[in-house]
């Protein structure tokens, strides 16, 4: 017995020193430089790089060797709910967010722990949501937005608390679960909430010490521009939220970002087109006004979000050369826009999932007209496809410039029927402010036909030069799935409620490699190198609306059961 | 206790003329003074306003800002779960600083609950803690079939006839329960919580 303590008295003695040896030597400050221009071997933001590619020109794990991937090291984080944050590299730190907005400092290479920061959160905080997107870095700190609206600077060598900063007020259950985007000195942010009433911003502190710099509301005041898109004092709650990391041009110095839906859900409450929800802004990074947006669709009745970023692409598109901003809808279309210093051109959309709302595009100003009679509003309920989560939720595209083309990662063939709406309810801080009963929501989930489809989630891969449809890659289920992209010609994903993760042909969509995973895997993969070897990294880790909707279709029919924890896996190639 | 309007504020408030008015937003500059103390002193320093709800206490309904009136049991509909927070009749404050006081009254058939749950009930009215035990949403919609209570942000679902059991969802642990007994035709506590609530957030 007192061998036994004595071996963990020095275990424990030991600890900080094993902690300082597992630690890679230097950390290696990251500069304006370093992010528009990432190196190959390092992870260093949300979609690796400014344009929101999720690609890593890494290599040497390719379609001819992918097969023999195998795990490197895991890490469970001790942690339930979504797990859905990239692990970031930075020249071997390794930092990954869990739900609560911890953040956890690994070795890349051997999966040592080297910190571990944890928010004290206050007891009475709601969380609507939990799960949290990642980290940015920049300098020698590294930031986490959490659950209880404050935007933390954490020392990236030892994790320790240099500045936190209130953005938002948790009692109204605002809440921040994205990834911050850090440019220029800046860290920017946004608010989640938009099924509480919060009036969408997007806000810049300072890197250094944590001033806020600017804060740009998503819903125009009345007398601002688009101000009259809102009734009376209905933008005061208008939603627009932001909850997806925003995507940025050095060119231009402008930061391009997805608005969520208008608050609350009955739209005949809020006729017009309630500018900029279901929207893109483009933002310039040092004043943060508003310099150019596109609108999706106006006044949403579908709890269709556009949260998701642009990705900046420079291809030929109709067989010009474009700076475009590609974005694959929630509301089940494909858009091709134009970035210009002062504007976003309309080029094309399509539909890439079956939609039954929207009845045409308008081929100059992409602005689509509706079937009203799927909208459902305080008068009538309604069945309408897509879903309440859309074609595609948050679960981020990719862009591979070695082969050219856009996959995203779809649901089709599922739609929604929703009840009657609520009639109008005043807004009441702390509460949903979403105008239908509960049970409406979750229980509004519906195949397309009484059969039910025979498949569901979709990875396609779209020919943006042509327009076409390249392959498409079926699940028998739905699917929540980030995607990394790679220099190899591979896609990674999981998503699946069959706990696997996945490596396919970037070219021909095979499956070339699988293996499963201790939970359900919604967290976005990353590639980064350490010591000339190339690894894949992705959190596994099922909850939040994964989970959810997978709770829909188990009332389809369709059961299944996805255990909860979370694990961080990081796979290499076997000799 | 008399029947009649039940004003719980004391003598002072009785009234409905603009002295007693400002009487009362004094009280509440009073209250909230009191509360700002208590943010100061840290967790030790609980006030009235943020204790949890004690045996003796009276319950007020949940937007009570006040002039408050005692729930009487035969106030609790069926089927229409009521909110409320604990009233402490010697301070004369309602306990609603802490939104881990928040309370939610369900009424239910006496022949349908099981010993414990009868023991705790008053009037054929149950009391829980309104706060999901997996991240802190109310958990106040009434599921008619399963005879629970359904979180508003993760769906999962307590059966109020088993002690505020967990029958589906992510919630880790039941309801806690806030025993409850008559005064009279009006609601008043029993006991404390029968376990700590609040959400698994740290």
């Amino acid at each position: 017995m007192s061998r036994v303590l004595k071996t963990l008295r020095v275990a424990a003695l030991w600890s900080p020193i094993a902690a300082a040896i597992a630690a890679p030597a230097t950390y290696s400050p990251v500069t304006d430089a370093r992010l528009q221009k990432p190196e190959p071997g390092n992870w260093l933001m949300y979609r690796g790089n400014y344009n929101g590619w999720g690609y890593s020109p890494l290599d040497k794990i390719n379609a001819g060797n992918v097969g023999k991937l195998q795990l490197a090291w895991s890490f469970s984080t001790g942690q339930v709910d979504g797990h859905q944050s990239p692990p970031i590299v930075n020249n071997g730190y390794m930092f990954v967010t869990t739900p609560g907005a911890q953040v956890i400092a690994i070795d890349a290479k051997t999966g040592q722990q080297i910190w571990r920061y944890k928010k004290e959160l206050p007891a009475e905080l709601i969380q609507v949501h939990p799960t949290n997107r990642g980290v940015a870095l920049y300098g020698d700190k590294v930031y986490v937005a959490t659950v209880d609206a404050s935007l933390v600077a954490l020392d990236a060598k030892t994790g320790k608390m240099i500045w936190t900063k209130q953005v938002g007020d948790w009692k109204a259950i605002q809440y921040m679960t994205l990834a911050p985007l850090a440019v220029k000195g800046k860290i920017i942010v946004g608010s989640s909430g938009g099924e509480t009433g919060v009036r969408g911003f997007i806000a810049a502190f300072d890197a250094e010490t944590g001033n806020e710099a600017w804060r740009t509301f998503t819903i125009p005041a009345p007398t601002d521009p688009g101000g009259d898109t809102w009734p009376g004092e209905t933008y005061k709650n208008g939603g627009g939220s932001i909850w997806i990391t925003g995507t940025y041009d050095p060119e231009t110095n402008l930061t391009y970002w997805g608005t969520g839906n208008p608050a609350p859900w009955q739209s005949d409450l809020r006729k017009g087109d309630n500018l900029y929800t279901s929207s893109t802004v483009a933002l310039d990074v040092d004043t943060g006004k508003i310099k150019s947006h596109h609108q999706y669709h106006w006044n949403d009745a579908w709890d269709w979000d556009e949260v998701s970023a642009p990705v900046l692409i420079d291809t030929e598109i109709k067989g010009k050369k474009t700076k475009a901003a590609v974005h694959a809808g929630r509301n089940g279309y494909l858009w091709l826009l134009e970035r210009t210093p002062d504007k976003l051109n309309f080029i094309d959309a399509w539909n890439y999932v079956l939609n039954d709302v929207i009845t045409g595009v308008d081929k100059k100003t992409g602005r689509v007209s509706y079937d009203e009679s799927k909208r459902p509003t305080t008068a009538k309920g309604a069945k309408f496809c897509p879903s309440l989560w859309g074609g595609k939720d948050w679960p981020p595209e990719a862009y591979n410039p070695q082969t050219g083309l856009f996959y995203i990662p779809a649901n089709n063939n599922l739609c929604a029927e929703m009840p009657k709406a609520d009639p109008a309810t005043p807004y009441k801080k702390g509460e949903l402010y979403i105008g239908y009963p509960l049970d409406g929501v979750l229980g509004s989930l519906r195949f397309k036909d009484q059969a039910g489809p025979q498949t569901i989630g979709e990875l396609q891969a779209w020919d943006l030069k042509t327009g076409k449809q390249v392959w498409t890659h079926k699940f028998p289920t739905v699917i929540w799935a980030p995607l990394l992209t790679t220099g190899g010609k591979l896609v990674f994903t999981g998503g699946a409620n069959d706990r696997m993760f996945r490596a396919f042909d970037a070219t021909s969509g095979k499956v070339l490699w699988e293996t499963p995973t201790p939970s359900g895997v919604t967290g976005v993969p990353t590639s980064f190198e350490v010591d000339g070897e190339q690894f894949i990294a992705v959190q596994s880790g099922w909850g939040v609306d994964a989970e959810r909707m997978q709770a829909g279709m188990d009332a389809l029919g369709r059961k299944t059961f996805v255990p909860q924890g979370g694990t961080v896996m990081v796979y290499k190639l076997g000799k | 206790m008399t029947e009649g309007p039940n004003t719980l504020s004391g003598c002072s408030c009785g009234g409905s003329d603009a002295t007693d008015a400002q009487l009362r937003r004094r009280e509440v500059i009073r209250i909230a003074a009191a509360a700002g103390a208590a943010v100061a002193l840290g967790p030790l320093g609980a006030t009235a306003a943020s204790a949890r709800p004690a045996a003796g206490d009276l319950l007020v309904p949940d937007e009570t800002e006040s002039n408050p009136v005692a729930i009487k049991a035969a106030d609790v509909q069926p089927g229409k779960p009521m909110l409320a927070y604990p009233f402490d009749p010697s301070s004369k404050q309602i306990r609603n600083d802490s939104k881990l006081n928040k309370i939610v009254l369900v009424r239910v058939a006496e022949a349908d609950l099981d010993a414990d749950s009868k023991a705790r009930a008053a009037g054929g009215v149950l009391g829980f803690s309104v706060v999901c035990t997996h991240q802190a949403c109310d958990a106040k919609t009434w599921n008619a079939a399963d005879k629970a209570l359904v979180c508003f942000c993760h769906a999962s679902k307590f059966l109020v006839l088993e002690g505020g059991r967990v029958l589906s969802g992510p919630a880790p642990r039941a309801l806690p329960m806030l025993p409850l007994k008559l005064q009279g035709d009006q609601l008043v506590v029993a006991a404390p919580f029968t376990t700590p609530p609040g959400g698994a957030t740290s």
